[in-house]
């Protein structure tokens, strides 16, 4: 029974716990018990709050009993990225820094879920504050990949794909900068999109770097992360940069699938020399397969993106040094050295040189050089410029067609350790996905197949103008009935199943 | 551009952060790399291209200027590293001769 309910979709648990089939707080203990058994060896969770969730199911159980009506996802687990405050339950961003902190007030997004009757199960492992394609620079270990356990699942919201792809949960919630939905998602075939910038609050996401930063839905099915999009979507007075458009209907777009007539530009620059035989080999079945369901597919040219990752980790860096100033070992967080002797701005240096990790530094220096006089329009300058010529190549794609597609990572996940101590390497993670956050528009990972070479998830990306994140429901619902639920294939941890 | 290990010094001071030996140089090598790749973007940064430092035209958002309560003293200074008579205790700012 409980084998069966972790395997279900969102929207098909919601519907049984609407219709009293099942309980909240079954549903619930089948999930504990499911991170229970794999989270040991996968590490999805940093915490995994069991009163809390149970809690919450218990309270959409006694709503549903005194007759209340129950949102589209009421009921369901979710699992939180440790990058979002949940008042009272410990958030870390994956740093020392912020370890054994209870922050006094949730994230909108945290909210909205929890508004919603979501049950939070736990807060998910990721890159210490968001900086990493593959989770291993958390402070708290790496997390595995459930499709296979020796490979990294991605990053930075390598927790939140994880814990989808080994059943711990059949939502998650991820924050993408320059990949970070989307490229987990296509290391453990699941769903991840990044809306359109301002389409989801920031309120409550800890900072990396905020003209790139939105948090986003992922999940097994593309119905279930619309559902989830549609919960934490539209304005919030308390994020400035939030849009006041309504959350385009994200929802009858997954349910719809319609691509007949679509017009679908396939980028003629990512692809080539670094990709894997095995992702493009997928890739052109899924343009054949698009074509084949009465979309019209061109080849265009976006020649600025491939500048757009040296642009990317320019701008980031800078922004990030700013945003991380905040970590000052004053108000909350970490302290070292405090022997009543040193100074404040000793005990400052201490503490980040102790709480930061290696990646964060190496941001948050490169950053500092990037903003410093003499070097500013060398560097930070010229990424701005090259910001305008990405947002001009594709405003001239979309004059042309509907959305763009590409593969989502040159490679699928590789092997734990195998980047770790080449950072360029690394960056390359992010080739494909970087143009998107720079432009602000939306973007999102589908699950496509499975590579010849590797037997692997290959994900396939789809961009579409900012405010029209519904088409790429529509594309995702499409692709979905062609290669089926790409999480049905997985091998190593089988629901129920010990390895 | 080589970046020698003192110039990481002084970003460190910069950024508040003590980097041991090890680090400078470790950090030196890797700052090479990283800036020599994504230096190319200087090549199609030219003078005619204005730049975008925001993905949307947003200017003077502001909502109603209304008193809300704060986050209770108690719950914030729970959080601190070090807190005393309902403020934060942080260490000296002065120098002792001051």
């Amino acid at each position: 029974m409980s084998n069966e309910i972790i395997t279900a979709s969102a929207a098909d648990l919601a519907a049984r716990i609407a219709a009293g089939e099942l309980s909240a707080v079954e549903v619930t203990r089948a999930h504990l018990d499911r991170i229970e058994a794999v989270d040991g060896e996968i590490n999805a969770f940093l915490h995994v709050d069991t009163e809390g969730a149970l809690a919450a199911a218990g309270r959409v159980d006694e709503r549903r009993a005194a007759g209340e009506d129950l949102g589209p996802l009421a009921g369901v687990p979710l699992a939180l990225k440790d990058v979002f405050t949940q008042q009272g339950v410990p958030t870390t961003a994956g740093s020392k820094m912020l370890e054994g902190w209870i922050p006094p007030y949730s994230a909108t997004v945290t909210r909205r879920i929890q508004d919603a009757g979501i049950v939070i199960v736990g807060k998910t492992n990721m890159d210490e504050f968001a900086m990493g394609s593959s989770t291993e620079n958390s402070a708290f270990g790496p997390t595995r990949n459930p499709w296979d356990p020796d490979r990294i699942p991605g990053g930075s919201g390598g927790g939140s794909s994880a814990a989808l792809a080994a059943f711990e949960a059949p939502l998650a919630m991820g924050s993408d900068t320059g990949g970070s939905i989307r490229q987990p998602a296509a290391f453990t075939g699941t769903v991840g999109v990044k809306p359109t910038y301002g389409g989801t609050s920031r309120y409550g996401q800890i900072a990396l770097a905020s003209s790139l930063d939105q948090p986003g839905p992922c999940a097994r099915t593309v119905l279930d992360t619309a559902l989830l999009h549609q919960v934490i979507g539209g304005h919030d007075p308390m994020d400035a940069t939030s849009l006041t458009d309504p959350v385009p209907d994200v929802v009858a777009a997954a349910r719809s699938g319609d691509i007949a007539g679509m017009k679908i530009g396939v980028v003629r620059e990512l692809r080539g020399e670094g990709y894997a035989p095995g992702v493009i080999e997928v890739f052109d079945r899924t343009v054949e397969l698009l074509t084949g369901l009465g979309a019209e597919v061109i080849e265009v040219s976006c020649p600025h993106f491939e500048y757009s990752l040296g642009a990317y980790y320019l701008i980031l860096p800078s922004e990030a040094s700013s945003n991380l100033a905040r970590f000052d070992a004053m108000r909350y967080g970490l302290r070292i050295g405090d022997d009543g002797v040193r100074s404040t701005e000793e005990v400052m240096q201490l503490t980040r040189e102790a709480g930061f990790g290696a990646e964060v530094k190496r941001r948050i220096i490169l950053g500092t050089y990037a903003l410093s006089a003499g070097y500013f329009d060398e560097f930070y300058g010229s990424a701005q410029k090259v910001r305008t010529l990405v947002q001009r190549d594709f405003d001239a794609a979309f004059d042309r067609v509907d959305v763009l597609i590409s593969p989502t990572t040159p490679t699928t996940a590789f092997k734990l350790g195998e980047r770790v101590d080449d950072p360029m390497a690394m960056y390359m993670n992010d080739l494909c996905t970087t143009p998107s956050n720079l432009a602000g528009n939306a973007s999102a990972s589908f699950p496509a197949g499975l590579s010849a070479d590797d037997g692997l998830p290959v994900g396939v990306q789809v961009v579409a103008p900012a405010r029209a994140d519904d088409r790429l429901y529509r594309v995702g619902a499409a692709l979905e009935r062609e290669v089926g639920v790409l999480m049905e294939q997985i091998a190593n941890y089988p629901a129920g199943g010990s390895r | 551009m080589a970046l020698s290990e003192q110039e990481v010094a002084k970003l460190g001071h910069l950024a508040r952060i003590e980097l041991s030996p090890d680090e400078l140089t470790l950090l030196a090598g890797q700052l090479d790399v990283i800036l020599q790749s994504v230096a190319r973007v200087s090549e199609v940064a030219t003078a005619d291209v204005p730049p975008t430092s925001h993905p949307l035209p947003l200017s003077n958002v502001f909502r109603e200027d209304e008193v809300r309560p704060s986050l209770p003293v108690d719950v914030v200074l729970s959080q601190a590293p070090a807190a005393e008579e309902s403020r934060f205790r942080v260490p000296r700012i002065l120098d002792e001769e001051a």
